[in-house]
């Protein structure tokens, strides 16, 4: 099914038959999981906490590798993708963290710098990009406070910036408003939301079941490191609900 | 500015940032480094001390042959020949009766009786040969052939060298030999604590900051962007340690000749070792720069390296 070559260029990320498994004894934490996700497109990946969500996200930015299948993001092919060329993979992959991973000891506007200055844009193209960024997040303002200084939804704003700077074309959000109140959530999600019309790529996972419901986007279910369903505008009713998603702590 | 140069000086000013933050802990690293280059340091110029001094005793040895009044001058020639051929001989030079007469009367100006007693007779002195060795671990060579019974029957008297040098100079080879052991052992010994301390302290670094270092990996920072401040860091401790040790060094000398009021020490020649470190100053501190920078360097790319892994293993 994944002869066409034409396809795999077409496609932004192509999971086919990837399995991993970090201790034969415990089983796999993906078992043969396969799927396309188009450029543009917005998908909702949702399971419970073990189900593979997260293996999933660290096979997709090559912080771990599968032990079968094949993964191809943006026309790369993980299996022909030598170490030293990693950076230059996740330079092409904006990643957003449940705990924002900001460097405390720097700025707002340093913060989202530094994803720059790490491959080396000019200072002067730093301070042009920057504020333009942080005005997509609604953080133009705040741009030389201390991430001690902002909420929970500013903070993940802040690294929203950081991952979209560099102009991916994905974003993987890992939980984004898993540490937010309701309010700050959606601030997040009208971001996320913001960033996919401009054209990217996004592929969010959460456990906010409103969320969910709301945005009525394409979600896929991981349960026991297998997709349970893949649907297009999708919702939640009683006939399907997420109680996992609801548990966690 | 290109890419290279705009990352090249974000890692330099990184590495020098971490430098002054990282301040203390770099305290005990660089103590240790100015310890091997000290000894380093110490051990190149006393070495070079002793060689000087026994060149100088070597310079002045010779031996001097006494031919018979009988000897022609072609049996001389042939002689002085044979010497010149051996290889353990520098130089030969052949002294007839006359120009031995004005070598002995020229070292004894002053003394006139002797000149006087001298004039009154014939001639007393034999012509003479004198040999310079190359080597003198190779004396024996030319003392042998001196000794073989068709050299000997030319000879009035027995073929004499100024040998009580020689104990001086065994004394100085042996100091040498030791100062050569002694300075390779301590040298390695140093340079491999300060090496482990020095990864230590890297490693501390490191781990002090693995936070920002996990994020810098996730949002694509290359290996040598991460490591690069490392290793500014410690060729700073390199270069800092390089200078420090030869500041004490050069108070070494100076209080060595100020309060010692003396040019030697045994037989370490202090003064010949104050003006070869004037001398060398440049040199040495190049070779102190050089190594500094080389244990820094290669300490903290070890200690970094281990960290830097991307995770490779499949299953």
């Amino acid at each position: 099914m994944v002869s066409d070559s034409y396809a795999i260029i077409l496609l932004m990320i192509l999971l086919d038959r990837v399995t991993k498994t970090y201790n034969k004894n415990l089983g796999s934490a993906l078992d043969r999981i396969s799927l396309h996700v188009e450029p543009k497109e917005f998908v909702i990946v949702v399971g419970q906490s073990g189900a593979g969500k997260s293996t999933l996200l660290k096979l997709l930015t090559r912080e771990e590798r599968p032990s079968s299948g094949k993964i191809i993001v943006g026309g790369i092919d993980y299996d022909k993708l030598p170490d030293k060329n990693i950076p230059l993979l996740r330079r092409k992959i904006g990643v957003v963290f449940q705990d924002f991973k900001l460097l405390p000891n720097r700025t707002v506007f340093e913060n989202v710098a530094f994803a720059l200055e790490i491959v080396g844009v000019s200072q002067k193209e730093i301070n042009n990009t920057v504020p333009r960024v942080l005005d997509i997040v609604n953080l133009k303002d705040k741009a030389s406070r201390m991430p001690r200084e902002l909420s929970g939804g500013e903070r993940q704003r802040v690294a929203i910036a950081r991952a979209i700077v560099r102009q991916p074309k994905i974003l993987i959000a890992d939980e984004p408003t898993g540490n937010l109140d309701p309010k700050h959530a959606w601030d997040v999600i009208a971001v996320l939301e913001k960033i996919n019309r401009y054209g990217t790529t996004v592929l969010l996972t959460t456990h906010n079941q409103d969320i969910v419901n709301k945005l009525k986007r394409r979600v896929i279910t991981i349960k026991q490191g297998k997709i349970d369903s893949d649907r297009a505008n999708a919702s939640y009713n009683e006939k399907r609900p997420v109680p996992e998603a609801r548990v966690r702590n | 500015m290109g890419r290279r140069t705009t990352t090249f000086g974000r890692i330099v000013r990184t590495g020098m940032l971490n430098f002054v933050r990282n301040a203390w802990l770099a305290v005990a690293a660089m103590a240790i480094m100015i310890i091997t280059l000290t000894i380093i340091l110490f051990s190149l110029i006393v070495n070079a001390t002793f060689r000087n001094t026994v060149d100088q005793i070597t310079d002045k040895i010779n031996i001097s042959i006494y031919l018979k009044d009988t000897v022609s001058e072609a049996q001389a020639k042939t002689f002085v020949d044979d010497l010149r051929a051996l290889p353990s001989v520098e130089k030969v030079s052949y002294l007839d009766k006359a120009a031995a007469l004005r070598a002995y009367m020229k070292q004894n100006v002053g003394n006139e009786s002797l000149l006087k007693a001298i004039n009154e007779t014939d001639n007393p002195l034999p012509a003479t040969i004198q040999v310079k060795p190359r080597d003198l671990n190779q004396l024996g060579q030319i003392r042998s052939f001196i000794e073989k019974p068709d050299n000997k029957k030319l000879q009035s008297d027995p073929a004499s060298d100024n040998g009580d040098r020689r104990e001086a100079i065994d004394k100085i080879t042996h100091a040498t030999n030791i100062m050569r052991r002694a300075g390779v052992v301590a040298v390695a010994v140093f340079a491999t604590i300060s090496v482990l301390i020095i990864f230590n302290t890297i490693q501390m670094a490191i781990f002090n900051r693995r936070d920002e270092l996990q994020i810098m990996r996730l949002l694509g920072a290359s290996t040598w962007y991460i490591r690069g401040p490392f290793v500014i860091e410690a060729i700073i401790y390199g270069i800092l340690s390089a200078i420090i040790s030869i500041l004490l060094i050069n108070a070494l000398f100076i209080t060595a000749s100020n309060s010692l009021q003396a040019t030697s020490l045994g037989i370490l020649d202090i003064s010949y070792s104050q003006q070869y470190f004037r001398n060398h100053f440049w040199w040495l501190l190049v070779i102190q720069l050089a190594l500094g920078i080389l244990i820094g360097a290669a300490s903290s790319i070890i200690a970094t390296r281990r960290y830097l892994k991307f995770k490779t293993p499949k299953k």
